[in-house]
C-alpha cells in the first residue's frame, strides 16, 4: 500500500463537475497547493464546500466553480474577499449559504451515512427561506419542529497537514483542527497534501500520534507540498503571508488583476511558486498571527 | 482629591458594554472587535471574573489578552476552546454570550452580515456570510455594539437577509423552539438600548450625556421605546480606564468611533 501521489496525479483524478470540499478555516491551514493545481487544470463546474477563504476566491477568479456552499468567506485580517465578492455580486455563482455549524453538521451527516441530522439552527432565518431547507418532527413526546439539516456528501476532500506517511496516516501539529476530520469523513475520497511525507509514521514520528486527526482509511492520497499552505497560516510552522494575502485582495481592483496574479505568481509550477512568493526561507519564516 | 481623568467616548461605550456580561456567570465571553472585546476583557476582571475567555485562536485564557503584536507566547492558556469544540462545547449548549457588530439590525432584533441590497443570487454589496449568527442566536445570549447609530443600521423594515433570529412572530415556526432567543444589550455612539419593551420591543435605557431620546429615534428606522427611568451613561472611573488602557497598549480604541471624540460626564 502506498497512498503517495504527484500533485499532477492528484489533479488528474478529479472531474469536472465533482462536488469538493476544502478543509481548513477561512485563511488558515488551506490546501493551497491542490488549490493552485486546480488552478492549473481544466477542471470546471465544480462545488465547492468549504469554511472558504482565498481558496474559494481564487477557484472563483479562475471561473472554476459552478456552486458555493459556505459559511462564510474571509480572509480574517481582510475581511471580504474581494473574489468571491466579485463572483457573488455579479450573480454568476449558485449558492447555498449556511450557519457554520450546519456545515459542520451535514458532513456529519454525511460521515454516519445519514439522510440528515436534525438542529435548532437556521430555523427562523434566511438560511432556512433561501436554503429550501424542510423540517422534521420529533416522534417522542416533546413533538418539537427541527430543521433537518441534510447530508453533504463530498466527492472528494482536500487537507492539508504536518506530515503524511505512505500509507495515509497523518499528523496536523497546529492548536485547531478545524473541520478538517469530517470534510475527510463525508469525502469518497480525501486527499492530502502535507509539509513532509515519510515512509511510515511510527518509524519518524510515533511521539506525535495524538495528533491524527483523522484515521488512515479515510485517505486516499498523499502529495508532498512543502509550504503548500501558503499564503494561508500554517501554525507552528509559519503564519500566514498578509503581504501577499493584501496584494492578491489589491488585484481584484484592477484591470486583467487576476490574469496577471495568475500568470505572474501562481505561474506553472509549485516549486516555481515558492520562489515566487519570496523563497523557501521567507515563507518559512512568515510569523505567526497574533488575534 | 485626585482631578477626574480625561476621557473619550469610546471607553465610555466601552464601560457601558461591559455591563452586559454582568452577573453571567461560567460562559464564553466574546467580544468580536476592538471594543466588544477590551469589554468583555474589563467584565472579565473587574465585576464578573467567573466568564472564560479565549485568545482568538484555540485557548481558554483566565488573563485577557491585549489587543495588538505581542509575543505569540505571552498568553497563558488554562483551557483548550479551539473552532472544531466551539459547537460542541460554548454555542449549542448556550455557554456563550457574544457581543457582535451586524451591518443591520430591525425592530426585531433580527440582525445582517451576509449581504446588502439586491438579492439572494445577486447581492449588491456581499459581505461575510451567515457565520454562526443563526445559531449564535437560536442558542445563547447575543448582544450588540454598533459604533454609528444610524437608520443604515437601525433599519426601517426588516434587515436585507435574515443572518440571526430575533423576537419577530411572523418567523416564528409552530412547534420550533425560540426560547433560548436572548438578546441582551445594544450600546451605540449614543445611546445603550435593551429588549425589555413590549414583546421584547427595543427601548432606550440609557442616553451618554448631551444626547436627547428624539436625538437617537431620529437617527433609527423604527419607532422605539423608553424606559421609564433612562439614566445618563456614567463616566469610566479611573481604575477601569487604567484597566482598558491596559488592554489596549497601542490605543486601537481611538480608531473605534469616526473622530475619537471626548467622553462627557454627567
Amino acid at each position: 500500500m502506498n497512498k503517495q501521489m504527484s500533485i499532477e496525479d492528484f489533479v488528474g483524478s478529479l472531474k469536472s463537475g465533482m462536488t469538493i470540499g476544502i478543509a481548513g478555516w477561512g485563511p488558515r491551514r488551506k490546501p493551497m497547493a491542490l488549490i493552485r493545481a486546480i488552478l492549473r487544470s481544466d477542471l470546471k463546474d465544480l462545488t465547492i464546500v468549504a469554511y472558504g477563504g482565498p481558496d474559494v476566491g481564487m477557484l472563483c477568479a479562475a471561473g472554476k466553480v459552478k456552486k458555493v456552499i459556505f459559511g462564510f468567506v474571509s480572509m480574517d485580517a481582510i475581511p471580504l474577499e474581494p473574489y468571491f465578492r466579485k463572483s457573488r455580486e455579479a450573480g454568476t455563482l449558485d449558492i447555498l449559504e449556511l450557519d457554520e455549524g450546519m456545515l459542520q453538521w451535514g458532513l456529519k451527516a454525511a460521515a454516519f451515512r445519514l439522510p440528515f441530522l436534525p438542529t435548532h439552527v437556521g430555523l427562523g432565518t434566511d438560511v432556512m427561506t433561501h436554503g429550501g431547507f424542510k423540517t422534521v418532527q420529533s416522534p417522542y413526546e416533546d413533538g418539537e419542529v427541527l430543521l433537518a439539516m441534510p447530508a453533504l456528501r463530498l466527492d472528494a476532500a482536500l487537507l492539508h497537514v504536518h506530515r503524511a506517511d505512505k500509507l495515509g496516516n497523518i499528523q496536523a501539529l497546529g492548536p485547531d483542527t478545524y473541520y478538517d476530520e469530517w470534510f475527510a469523513r463525508a469525502a469518497d475520497k480525501t486527499f492530502v497534501s502535507a509539509e513532509e511525507v515519510v515512509e511510515r509514521m511510527d518509524h519518524s514520528y510515533p511521539e506525535d500520534a495524538r495528533f491524527n486527526i483523522v484515521e488512515r482509511c479515510f485517505i486516499h492520497g498523499v502529495i508532498e507540498a512543502p509550504l503548500g499552505a501558503h499564503p494561508t497560516s500554517m501554525p507552528p510552522s509559519y503564519g500566514w503571508d498578509m503581504k501577499h494575502l493584501k496584494a492578491y485582495a489589491d488585484s481584484a481592483r484592477a484591470e486583467g488583476g487576476w490574469d496577471a496574479y495568475l500568470a505572474d505568481t501562481i505561474g506553472a509550477d509549485e516549486a516555481g511558486y515558492i520562489e515566487r512568493v519570496g523563497g523557501k526561507d521567507a515563507v518559512s519564516s512568515l510569523p505567526l498571527p497574533i488575534f | 482629591m485626585t482631578t477626574a481623568p480625561e476621557f473619550t467616548l469610546c471607553e465610555q461605550l466601552i464601560v457601558a458594554a461591559s455591563e452586559a456580561w454582568r452577573g453571567n456567570g461560567e460562559l464564553v465571553a466574546t467580544g468580536i472587535g476592538t471594543a466588544p472585546r477590551l469589554a468583555a476583557s474589563l467584565a472579565k476582571v473587574t465585576h464578573t471574573p467567573e466568564l472564560m475567555m479565549t485568545d482568538g485562536e484555540a485557548w481558554l485564557v483566565e488573563d485577557p489578552v491585549p489587543l495588538g503584536p505581542r509575543g505569540y507566547d505571552d498568553r497563558k492558556p488554562a483551557g483548550y476552546l479551539p473552532f472544531s469544540r466551539y459547537f460542541d462545547a460554548a454555542v449549542w449548549p448556550g455557554k456563550r454570550h457574544a457581543m457582535v457588530s451586524p451591518s443591520q439590525i430591525d425592530r426585531f432584533g433580527q440582525m445582517n452580515i451576509s449581504y446588502l441590497g439586491g438579492t439572494y443570487d445577486q447581492p449588491k454589496v456581499q459581505m461575510l456570510g451567515a457565520r454562526g449568527f443563526p445559531g449564535n442566536s437560536i442558542y445563547h445570549i447575543n448582544s450588540m455594539f454598533i459604533p454609528a447609530h444610524s437608520k443604515r443600521v437601525f433599519v426601517e423594515g426588516e434587515v436585507d437577509m435574515v443572518s440571526s433570529v430575533g423576537y419577530n412572530p411572523a418567523r416564528r415556526i409552530p412547534g420550533a423552539r425560540f426560547d433560548f432567543v436572548d438578546l441582551r444589550l445594544i450600546v451605540t455612539d449614543l445611546c445603550v438600548m435593551d429588549f425589555g419593551g413590549a414583546d421584547n420591543a427595543i427601548r432606550v435605557i440609557m442616553l451618554h450625556p448631551g444626547v436627547s431620546f428624539d436625538q437617537v429615534q431620529e437617527a433609527t428606522g423604527f419607532a422605539l421605546e423608553a424606559a421609564p427611568d433612562i439614566k445618563e451613561t456614567p463616566a469610566p472611573t479611573p481604575e477601569q480606564l487604567a484597566i482598558i488602557a491596559r488592554f489596549d497598549p497601542y490605543n486601537l480604541r481611538a480608531s473605534v468611533l469616526k473622530d475619537n471624540p471626548a467622553g462627557k460626564r454627567s
